[in-house]
């Protein structure tokens, strides 16, 4: 309880110090609506990169198909651990205009990602993937091998092992994952303002929108932080509740199923 | 080279005398105080902390063992005039670390039994600071905003120095810029602070009265982050104040902007309306407008009025 509580105070006297009568005219100015949809775009764009990205990584992580796994996890955890910032001064040094990568990027294809909304998605990918990689490596470890091979013993194909069974298990990591991922993404700032930098519109989200207006006039910054605990609220719970509770009891059944055959 | 003191606020044996011993350079312990009161005060509004009277009363015992022992040293009798010893507590923003750190030396040296400890911070940070009562004698800000910020508590404020913007470009000035109209060409990658903080109004000023119409890729999120755009070369330009540019030397090259001589960057001093060495404040502050001073403040790039 005291840890909930210790958790949940800031949040209460973050509210309780908002401008409310204020409110409504502090974001009614369309840049705070822009840095919100810019963050809601970029954090989902970055939630299915780690999807994609994250999910055969913790598979090979899962089924210890890697070598040196104790190493590999580490590397892996490495931008949960650091600072954000010193992720995005990497990501400069690899990606930057004289970066490793980055200067033959533009040479050869003048791609230059610093300062784009593509690099805002590479910043949330980056701090946020881990995340991903963790929380499905848990849950893929979790599933008991012989679910499969009881079902495939039964008489089913591949196919409806993969699709009935073994999905149906998994599926709950993996969205619980992108769901923190999502939420990680969303509230990214030292990767984002480092590499990616900050222009309306382009590269300002929600959070770097957050630190500049907390530089002039701090109700406005306590106004757009609202709104973003707000939205995040909204989304970890109506996943959490909703999404995650139907593919778990989905999950459940699957178990059931495969258990009673 | 000299290296920077901060001020520590728990006691120090060496409050008036030993004058050289170094105080733990515990950084910025005046906000870290006030951010522990006020999570405590969150934490006991939801009425769940049982110790809550423990730790205040240690933070508040502490600060005032700090005062009370600095002006013990400025109670120190000798004659008619109060001597210039004990503890100075200065507060000041973070871009004069290496001039006053200087001149501080040199005061001391000339006033044995004088201690000076420096808190170099953001000048918002600073004045929030004297506003919460923090037990310092001298402010320095980099504008005459956050000078407003802690009007109420300080006294004599005035003006002791200016800095104006210049363009600074990876050594190589890759996007070739001369001038402040070359800032207009689109392809260039272009980095201005942040309007929000004190450079980034300056360069908008800069830029308007200049009539240009200029897009950066970035507003910065302070001048620091601008001049590294450009000492790492991921922008061809960036506006910053000519102080970084003179810090930063040979890794970027500077070119002068004749437009931006007229928007001035003002520099404040004030006195702390309680400060405990109010003679050392006055010797310091002397110091800043003399000749002496002038020249260090000019030789770092600054302009005195």
């Amino acid at each position: 309880m005291l840890a909930l509580a210790f958790l949940v105070a800031p949040f209460v006297a973050l509210v309780a110090s908002a401008p409310w009568g204020e409110m409504t005219a502090l974001l009614d100015d369309g840049p705070a609506a822009e840095a919100l949809w810019l963050s809601l775009r970029t954090a989902s764009l970055s939630a299915v990169l780690c999807v994609v990205l994250g999910v055969p990584l913790a598979w090979l992580l899962a089924h210890d198909a890697l070598p040196l796994p104790g190493l590999v996890r580490a590397l892996v955890t490495m931008p949960m651990v650091l600072p954000p910032v010193v992720g995005g001064v990497a990501l400069l040094a690899l990606l930057g205009r004289r970066g490793l990568l980055g200067e033959h990027l533009d040479a050869w294809f003048g791609v230059q990602l610093p300062f784009t909304t593509a690099a805002v998605v590479v910043a949330q990918t980056f701090v946020a993937l881990p995340f991903l990689v963790i929380s499905v490596d848990a849950a893929l470890r979790a599933v008991d091998p012989r679910l499969a091979q009881v079902a495939a013993s039964l008489g089913g194909s591949r196919w409806y092992v993969f699709r009935r069974v073994t999905l149906p298990v998994v599926a709950p990591g993996v969205a619980a994952g992108a769901v923190l991922a999502f939420a990680r993404a969303l509230g990214e700032f030292g990767a984002t303002i480092t590499f990616a930098g900050n222009f309306p519109g382009v590269t300002r989200t929600m959070p770097v929108a957050i630190y500049l207006a907390l530089e002039r006039d701090r109700a406005t910054a306590v106004a757009l932080s609202l709104v973003l605990v707000a939205v995040s609220l909204v989304v970890l719970v109506a996943l959490r509740s909703r999404w995650l509770g139907g593919l778990a009891g989905l999950a459940a059944r699957g178990v059931e199923m495969a258990g009673a055959r | 080279m000299n290296a920077a003191r901060h001020v520590a606020i728990r006691p120090t044996a060496a409050a008036r005398g030993e004058g050289r011993a170094r105080t733990r350079p515990a950084a910025r312990p005046v906000a870290s105080r006030h951010v522990a009161a006020l999570a405590l005060a969150a934490l006991a509004a939801s009425g769940l902390v049982a110790c809550a009277d423990a730790v205040p009363s240690s933070g508040a015992s502490s600060g005032t063992a700090s005062s009370s022992g600095a002006s013990s040293g400025t109670a120190s009798p000798s004659g008619t005039t109060p001597a210039v010893a004990g503890r100075l507590v200065v507060l000041a923003a973070a871009s004069l670390e290496p001039v006053l750190t200087e001149l501080g030396d040199e005061l001391e040296a000339a006033h044995p039994g004088l201690q000076i400890d420096f808190s170099f911070a953001a000048s918002s940070a600073l004045a929030e600071q004297v506003v919460a009562g923090a037990p310092a004698d001298l402010l320095l800000t980099a504008s005459a905003a956050t000078m407003t910020t802690a009007a109420e508590h300080v006294t004599d404020q005035s003006v002791f120095a200016g800095n104006t913007l210049v363009i600074v470009t990876p050594p190589d000035n890759p996007g070739k810029v001369a001038t402040l109209k070359d800032l207009e060409n689109g392809d260039l990658r272009l980095a201005l602070c942040a309007e929000e903080v004190p450079c980034g109004a300056a360069a908008a000023q800069v830029i308007e009265q200049a009539g240009l119409t200029v897009t950066p890729d970035t507003y910065a999120e302070n001048v620091t982050a601008a001049l590294t755009l450009a000492l790492t070369g991921e922008v061809d330009a960036a506006l910053v104040y000519t102080t970084d540019a003179k810090d930063a030397g040979e890794a970027v090259r500077t070119i002068e902007v004749p437009e931006a001589a007229s928007v001035v960057n003002d520099y404040l001093v004030a006195t702390v309306a309680e400060a405990p060495n109010p003679a050392a404040a006055a010797a310091f502050r002397a110091l800043l407008d003399s000749e002496r001073g002038r020249a260090a403040l000019t030789d770092a790039g600054f302009r005195v009025p």
